[in-house]
């Protein structure tokens, strides 16, 4: 059956009034996913990972099925493919992020791994006892344990930039917490749990003003925003491969140049080193540093052609589609009673999330499915943000380019539904 | 920890009143599955909730999304179960699992072939292990205590 989406004008928000004539055609870009293609299914699971473009699945499929060998070593011509490959993905990506330099583009498993690697490579050389780290009280616990387990080990403390009443991360708690010279400050750009933003554009200024090293978790921003790592001013950027339409198992750690030279390594093995003997070994050169071993070839060539993608794609009609549809989705939820939204801010990217009051995310995550409507109920893997918020876990909608206005209706006919049948005692 | 009293065990009408069987034939007059699955979501109601106090750590089921408790009593070689969740389909699950399950020995919950139920009543998909709400370690806890 073909996509339930019709042909969509994208509704344009005010910040991008400039693009308001611009035409969106949500079917030929569904066209291209073919997981998309399956009857039933209402996706809107798109923040834990999103589906990948035939392109991206050609992209692997063609290294495998022609160029497949081992990078950076082999003397033959499909070493060199390879190669060829694997470092032109880095340098797609670079360009991706507006990097001034491939060399500072690591890849990694995904963010989570980013996260571990900076916890343990510039953890061990920036923290020492009686210092401080900041992460805010959204964050995914790929940014919060890492650091907790990196402070415990140098006797520093990990502290928490906490949500305001307004649902809000709260900037005099963080003028407070800034004031005290943290050595790290670690900033979610968007909330997977609740699709709000950080203000980065006056708060990354102002921990460097502090004199704080700036990492930022990108795993989300990455599929809704053009990202500029430049323009953003932060020292490093992380982000994962699967939620921006590539694949899962890959993602990227960029960093800047000097920070990386001076930071130990943080795992070991081949591709890694310069010289090795059994009394001590000497270290290669950025970024192989740290890529020990093996990388995730295929996986980084479907992430660069997932890059490629996206940017041969009219960005700005995109985010103004899916700012459009959870603007809409916000709506439509906010006209039904009986539900709350948190963080439903005008600004959210890709997620809202919800409950249904006095009932268990899990029974309405069930229900949908049931109507075949994949969200994601639980607490998001932000535990401490759940505790914030006084709730077990919540409802989570987040949408990607590819869904559509009749998919958020059919999301809203099944939570009526829901709450219909609650309150019939047939 | 504390304990429910044992004429509490006794007294549900789990596997007493509302058996396997009955079920079975409420669940499949409903045509399609969506039906059994509406029932499903409010057969909670027909099983009593525990008091508060017995909503306890010590009693909680491991690997549920829900918080799930679940008590076991042993009297004359029968088996016999009281449970609650703050989830309905849980509840309505715990249900039909201590409906088949209370009041029997050992040996005949050996023989308790629930997934084949679930499997008739179309509801299979919604137990298997891979799914993470959990709804699978509260059967498999069940069977465990009893067996």
């Amino acid at each position: 059956m073909l996509s339930p989406c019709r042909m969509l004008r994208a509704l344009s928000p005010n910040h991008l009034r400039s693009e308001s004539t611009m035409s969106f055609d949500v079917d030929a870009l569904r066209s291209q996913f073919p997981a998309l293609a399956q009857e039933g299914l209402v996706y809107l699971d798109n923040a834990a990972t999103s589906q990948k473009p035939q392109v991206v699945l050609d992209a692997m499929a063609q290294f495998y099925a022609q160029d497949n060998a081992n990078v950076h070593r082999g003397a033959h011509r499909l070493s060199a493919r390879a190669t060829r490959a694997f470092e032109g993905a880095r340098h797609t990506l670079a360009k991706f992020i507006n990097a001034p330099a491939s060399e500072a583009l690591i890849f990694t498993r995904g963010t989570t791994e980013a996260m571990n690697l900076l916890a343990n490579s510039l953890g061990a050389m920036v923290l020492g006892p009686g210092d401080t780290v900041l992460v805010d009280e959204w964050a995914h616990h790929a940014s919060i344990v890492p650091w907790q387990q990196a402070a415990l080990r140098a006797g520093a403390t990990l502290l928490p930039i906490p949500l305001g009443r307004d649902g809000r991360l709260d900037l005099a708690a963080y003028e407070r917490l800034l004031a005290d010279q943290p050595k790290v400050v670690v900033l979610t750009q968007i909330s997977n749990a609740l699709g709000a933003r950080a203000p980065l554009g006056s708060w990354l200024p102002m921990a460097r003003a502090a004199g704080a090293i700036t990492i930022i978790d990108g795993a989300q921003s990455v599929a809704h925003d053009v990202i500029d790592v430049q323009a953003l001013g932060c020292d490093f950027f992380a982000f994962s491969g699967h939620k921006m339409y590539g694949p899962t198992g890959i993602g990227v750690l960029w960093g800047r140049r000097d920070l990386l030279d001076a930071m130990p390594p943080y795992q070991f093995g081949g591709e890694m080193i310069h010289q090795v003997s059994f009394n001590q070994s000497s270290f290669n050169q950025l970024p192989f540093k740290f890529e020990a071993g093996t990388p995730a070839i295929a996986e980084a060539i479907g992430l660069a052609a997932a890059a490629q993608w996206l940017q041969g794609q009219d960005r700005q009609a995109l985010i103004a589609h899916e700012t459009a549809l959870l603007e809409y989705a916000r709506l439509r939820l906010s006209e039904l009673d009986g539900i709350t939204l948190y963080s439903a801010f005008e600004d959210n990217a890709g997620a809202l999330a919800f409950n249904v009051d006095g009932e268990h995310h899990q029974d309405v995550g069930v229900w949908l499915d049931q109507a075949g409507i994949a969200i994601r109920c639980g607490h998001h893997c932000c535990q401490p943000l759940m505790a914030a918020l006084a709730v077990k876990g919540t409802c989570r909608l987040s949408v990607a380019a590819y869904n559509c206005r009749d998919e958020i209706d059919r999301f809203i006919a099944a939570l009526t539904d829901y709450v219909e049948f609650l309150y019939d005692d047939a | 920890m504390m304990t429910p009293e044992p004429s509490l065990f006794l007294s549900s009408p789990l596997g007493r009143e509302l058996t396997q069987a009955t079920l079975s034939q409420e669940l499949m007059a409903q045509p399609h599955w969506q039906g059994r699955y509406r029932i499903l979501m409010k057969l909670g109601n027909r099983m009593a909730k525990l008091a508060p106090e017995l909503q306890q750590a010590a009693a909680a089921v491991a690997g549920c999304e829900s918080a799930t408790w679940l008590y076991h009593y042993q009297q004359a070689g029968r088996h016999y179960f009281l449970a609650d969740s703050d989830s309905r389909i849980v509840r309505g699950l715990l249900v039909l699992v201590l409906a088949a399950a209370n009041g029997r020995s050992a040996e005949q919950l050996a023989q308790l072939d629930l997934a084949a139920w679930f499997a008739q009543l179309g509801l299979a998909d919604h137990l298997s292990p891979s799914r993470s709400n959990g709804l699978n370690a509260v059967v498999e806890a069940i069977l465990q205590r009893g067996g």
